[in-house]
């Protein structure tokens, strides 16, 4: 009896912080419509500046409560609202979660940066204090955090539901012209909203550092558990927020206490809110979530085939003049660029072209790495049977909320990575814990590709090939339906297509995709393990798609060389590593408006400079024209934006 | 005599480069109602735009009880008083009847009072008070916006199109309202399409064709030329 209600008192506390986090979320997205991926991130920084005034400064607990909660996070939450977050609430579901997860490891960024890895500890509040009912001993700490998230729930549900500043932060999602029309000041209420929200992500961030860690990540993924309470709560209600972080909390301390502590379900008891999480997705009724206006992205023309096509035999070329120029070695980190290259690949067809954003690409592409491994003599047949596998588990992701939009497919994707990162890719039978497997090179018509630069050159060949058939389904009919159905679900639907077959056939197709790049992978690094298809990965892959532009497979190329190369820059400059970060994360922020990303501006410069030449050409040589093939620029040029194309709603 | 509530000397408005009002001038008196006529396109809705300060004038001036009002945003001349009903529906869609109408309580109006007022009026919007503005009716939807003109006692009253897309039956309904708005000396203009229904409550009728006013007068001496205006004969 005992330990039980030790175990549930712990659940009331951690559910507690669970709920204060998750309340702040319903608060940032009820009155700004921004889904908030980097709320945990927030937690996280917050908790580390309050280390820095309580323990590295020796300010006093209380100053360094009210400076953190009060000061820094509200001033630093309308900082973000105003400087990257305004202007998104009519923006796609994508933009604004890719602007999120930018904010999410921009923010990783800033804490490696300003406090490197090292030992720290925060204290709890009265640390030593506890009070005892019967056998039960409560510390101060948690009876603190049990109340406050009581406080918290209470009062913010009287904030929006009872007052006028309330309810006109509400009214400023709905409608702001009205709102100013009625007097009053949207923006004031979405900064309002965001300093509050910021602020009670530090508050559950600095609550839950003495128990988990003054940690990076763990402080990070605090937004699944907060998610997933809110989720329960529909993003709206406050009441079932609240009761949703307590379930969750006991459910995770019951875990913790009940469940068998070794063996392959160890796991299991980290990735309980990932699975509330997704139970809560699945099992929720129909999607409630307002429907905003539709906009359509500026459209990436598609390049000719041919000129697809000669590019693609160009880098291909290139290639092998590098392995044979380069040491192995150097060979490994081309190969690893075709890996993300082709990833990134199926993010041209996921999000690029449908809309849809994953967060677990490298998740898919484990799979395919796993089923790579498992095989005894890898070729052409085992190299599908992985891409195909890695495809059936992508359905897998996509059927449970093949109802949902794509928030929720997003947020799957995220509960998904987590679980396969915790939970299958470290269990006995995939990579084992903390463990690899070994992979044989693959073998191609009975001959087996055994050099580093010739395996390299194998799969720059994958890669060509697998973009000339992401081009050739964009240029087809499916290609057409998938724009519709990303620039407008309703339109789609009035003319009769069934979009959620669609929806799962993409991301199927999609983790496919990734799952060969996985394969290839596994064959080209020979040893393959849990660490190398983290969840933190599939993040900043998105990201690097972003930034070079996830409308066209030019983008793929450059985003997967500087994705291969961002791990280089980070070991030669370890002072810097986290600045990398900062800088890829911010930089998503800023090109997130904007899918068609760097690759589009260099198809600019690209045309200028041709045009230029041209003109040079004719008024030198009068009469004579451009041999062909010249003064065209970078020829995947022609995947150019052809036009502002705002459709309506 | 005295100030006039709403003043408009000369004002051009644009969107871009297509010029919609090319030299209002119009005169409210207080408490007048003033009906606002013309075909579509007339410049009726840029007017009140302007007006409202949700649209910038390129030229001219608009005063307001004797007080240059052109360079003031919405909000500040929804402080000073000044009441919209915008065209189509004028209320927040997902938050309830009840949110909508504590919006109103604005200018030291006691939200309690506003409720009161709003329901009395307006009976149906009691019985749906926990339910979403967006899911209402139609009519209920303008019942609601026009909840606000009713309630915030304002000192100058827009309304715009108040009748569109509702059952005539429901318009009579929304118009007694106005009618007794009215009454009570609230100043108020009303750009309407179904100009037989505006010009039984107006004391003054402008008929706006091409971005000016052509003529102002009684409502029965317009209501003889409005056909004329109307089909493009007056031309």
């Amino acid at each position: 009896m005992g330990a039980f209600a030790s175990y549930t008192l712990i659940g009331l506390f951690t559910g507690a912080a669970y709920s204060i986090a998750a309340s702040g979320l319903v608060l940032t997205y009820s009155t700004t419509r921004i889904f908030n991926v980097a709320h945990g991130a927030l937690g996280m920084v917050f908790a580390f500046v309050y280390w820095d005034f309580s323990q590295r400064q020796g300010l006093p607990t209380w100053l360094s409560l009210v400076l953190v909660l009060l000061v820094v996070a509200p001033v630093g939450g309308v900082l973000l609202q105003r400087i990257f977050v305004s202007g998104l609430d009519d923006a796609p579901v994508s933009v604004s979660l890719v602007v999120t997860v930018g904010l999410l490891v921009g923010l990783i960024g800033v804490a490696t940066q300003v406090w490197p890895p090292a030992a720290r500890s925060v204290p709890e509040f009265f640390a030593g204090h506890v009070v005892s009912f019967g056998d039960v001993v409560v510390t101060w700490h948690q009876l603190i955090t049990i109340a406050a998230s009581g406080v918290v729930a209470g009062g913010l549900h009287l904030l929006l539901t009872r007052t006028r500043a309330g309810t006109a932060m509400r009214a400023s999602v709905d409608n702001p012209g009205l709102l100013e029309l009625y007097g009053g000041r949207p923006h004031l209420a979405g900064a309002l909203a965001w300093a509050i929200g910021t602020s009670l992500a530090a508050l559950a961030g600095i609550l839950l550092t003495p128990v988990i860690g003054l940690q990076y990540y763990d402080l990070t993924l605090l937004v699944i558990s907060a998610y997933a309470a809110a989720m329960l709560g529909r993003l709206t209600s406050l009441p079932l927020t609240f009761a949703g972080g307590m379930a969750l909390g006991l459910a995770q301390s019951y875990a913790v206490g009940y469940l068998p502590g070794g063996g392959d379900l160890a796991g299991l008891r980290a990735v309980v809110p990932t699975l509330f999480l997704f139970a809560v997705i699945v099992l929720m009724p129909q999607s409630p979530l307002r429907v905003g206006q539709v906009r359509g992205i500026v459209a990436a023309r598609v390049p000719r085939m041919r000129s697809a096509g000669g590019w693609g035999l160009g880098l291909v070329i290139l290639v092998i003049a590098l392995s044979f120029l380069l040491q192995p070695g150097s060979m490994l980190l081309v190969g690893t660029a075709a890996t993300y290259g082709i990833v990134m690949l199926s993010l041209v067809l996921l999000t690029g072209y449908g809309g849809h954003v994953s967060l677990a690409q490298f998740s898919f592409a484990g799979v395919g790495a796993l089923a790579y491994a498992k095989l005894d003599d890898p070729n052409l047949l085992g190299l599908f049977l992985a891409a195909l596998t890695a495809s059936l588990v992508g359905a897998l992701v996509a059927i449970p909320v093949l109802r949902l939009t794509g928030l929720y497919l997003a947020l799957a994707t995220l509960a998904f990575a987590e679980l396969m990162d915790k939970l299958v890719f470290q269990s006995s039978f995939a990579f084992g814990l903390n463990g690899t497997l070994a992979a044989s090179r693959m073998s191609v018509l009975g001959r087996r590709i055994e050099g580093t630069g010739s395996y390299t050159v194998l799969m720059a060949v994958f890669f060509v090939l697998v973009a000339l058939v992401v081009l050739v389904v964009r240029r087809g009919r499916l290609g057409r339906v998938l724009i519709a159905a990303r620039d407008s679900e309703t339109a789609c639907s009035t003319l009769g297509l069934d979009l959620r077959w669609l929806r799962v056939g993409m991301f199927a197709g999609s983790a496919g995709i990734a799952g060969l790049a996985g394969a290839l992978y596994a064959g080209l690094r020979q040893t393959v393990g849990a660490s190398d298809f983290g969840f933190f990965t599939s993040l900043l892959l998105l990201l690097m798609a972003v930034v070079w532009g996830v409308t066209s497979v030019t983008g793929a190329a450059l985003g997967g060389v500087f994705l291969a190369y961002l791990p280089v820059v980070q070991a030669d400059h370890q002072a810097l590593a986290g600045l990398a970060l900062v800088v890829l994360g911010f930089g998503a922020v800023a090109l997130g408006r904007d899918p068609n990303g760097l690759a589009n501006r260099l198809f600019v410069l690209g045309r200028w400079a041709s045009r230029t030449l041209e003109r040079e050409w004719t008024r030198r040589f009068p009469g004579t024209m451009l041999p062909p093939g010249q003064g065209h620029g970078p020829d995947m040029g022609a995947e150019e934006v052809t036009a502002d194309v705002v459709a309506g709603s | 005599m005295s100030v006039p509530i709403l003043e408009l000397v000369d004002v051009h408005a644009a969107y871009g480069r297509i010029e919609v009002l090319r030299g209002v001038d119009l005169r409210v008196p207080a408490g007048a109602v003033v009906a606002l006529l013309g075909p579509n396109g007339a410049g009726k809705s840029t007017l009140l735009k302007v007006v409202s300060g949700q649209l910038a004038a390129t030229a001219g001036d608009v005063h307001m009880a004797g007080v240059s009002v052109r360079n003031a945003s919405p909000g500040e001349l929804a402080r000073a008083g000044l009441a919209l009903v915008p065209e189509g529906r004028g209320v927040f869609p997902n938050l309830s009847v009840e949110d909508n109408l504590r919006l109103m309580s604005c200018a030291g109006v006691p939200a309690a009072q506003v409720r009161d007022t709003a329901y009395t009026t307006f009976p149906r919007l009691h019985e749906r008070r926990r339910q979403l503005a967006g899911t209402l009716s139609g009519g209920e939807q303008q019942m609601l916006a026009l909840a606000r003109a009713l309630t915030s006692d304002p000192a100058l009253l827009l309304l715009d199109e108040l009748s569109m897309g509702l059952a005539p039956a429901i318009v009579d309904e929304l118009y007694d309202t106005v009618r007794s708005i009215a009454a009570a000396g609230v100043s108020i203009v009303v750009v309407e399409q179904f100009a037989r229904t505006a010009l039984r409550i107006c004391d003054l009728a402008a008929v706006m064709t091409g971005g000016r006013i052509e003529t102002v007068g009684a409502p029965d001496e317009i209501g003889s030329t409005m056909a004329d205006v109307m089909l493009g004969g007056a031309a």
